[in-house]
């Protein structure tokens, strides 16, 4: 991990999270905003279904870039995402990354979490520290 | 229409949240972490921990509950039937371990109009027992349409 160099791609990390993945994240984080849950509900403010916590994706984000550190939670130090596309249960989840820059023992990656071609989550920089 | 703007620079009432092992693991489950950091209080004491690490993002656990009142303040005044969550940042400092007891307060930083869309951007600050921060959360709220 100390050999990253700028313009190189971090592993990819594919995760698809089951039908009832969101109901464990909201119990899990305590966001038990319907559209996440009940499907008659999210269907009746307009969303073809029931979608994914943008801050589970983000969780996932966060989990590729400690990846990156060796596992150690403690060397993320900073996470910035823009919330994009709706994210669907069921379907896989893409996190990409490329280092961005390499400043003393601090990281920045670039990371993209997407399902097929929608990106849920883009613009995302993660520093961490080695 | 416009988007009111005189809450910007309010501060609401801090809330306060004891990190607990049993919810640590619960999270990392569920976004698929298997660091025994996260579990087993051994294995986090010998990587240096106090005891049972949190995730990073399992700050949005306890400081959440400190944005509540804030998103609902008729001040503000969003709209939650067109509202989106647009972006998010983090920055983390002393890691969040079993039996913390973390404070949390949040402050409304902007409120602005941009292509018809409504952005309201909160800030979150996290301390411990000890006064030291351990995360910093910006939130950024999105209206369709104000």
């Amino acid at each position: 991990m100390s050999d990253l160099n700028v313009g190189e791609a971090i592993p990819e990390l594919k995760v698809t999270p089951d039908k009832y993945l969101p109901h464990r994240y909201a119990g899990a984080s305590g966001d038990f905003n319907p559209i996440h849950i009940d499907p008659e509900f999210a269907k009746a403010v307009g969303l073809p279904n029931t979608i994914l916590h943008g801050l589970y994706m983000m969780g996932l984000v966060a989990r590729s870039a400690t990846d990156v550190a060796g596992g150690d939670p403690g060397k993320l130090k900073r996470l910035s995402v823009q919330f994009r596309g709706m994210g669907a249960p069921e379907t896989e989840i893409v996190v990409t990354g490329t280092v961005k820059s390499i400043d003393g023992g601090r990281v920045i990656i670039d990371t993209v979490a997407a399902q097929g071609e929608n990106q849920t989550i883009r613009n995302a920089e993660a520093e961490i520290e080695l | 229409m416009t988007v009111k703007t005189e809450a910007v620079g309010k501060e609401w009432p801090a809330t306060s949240y004891e990190v607990g092992r049993e919810k640590i693991g619960e999270y990392a489950r569920v976004v698929g972490l298997d660091n025994p950091v996260h579990f087993d209080r051994e294995a986090a004491r010998a990587a240096g921990y106090r005891d049972v690490v949190a995730p990073p993002m399992f700050c949005v656990v306890y400081s959440a509950p400190a944005l509540g009142p804030a998103m609902f303040d008729p001040e503000v005044g969003m709209n939650f039937a067109a509202m989106v969550h647009g972006g998010q940042e983090f920055e983390w400092g002393e890691p969040a371990c079993s039996g913390d007891e973390i404070t949390t307060t949040a402050k409304c930083l902007e409120i602005f109009e941009k292509d018809g869309k409504g952005f309201y951007v909160f800030e979150t600050r996290s301390v411990n027992r000890d006064g030291a921060e351990v995360v910093k959360g910006t939130w950024t709220n999105i209206v369709r349409g104000v």
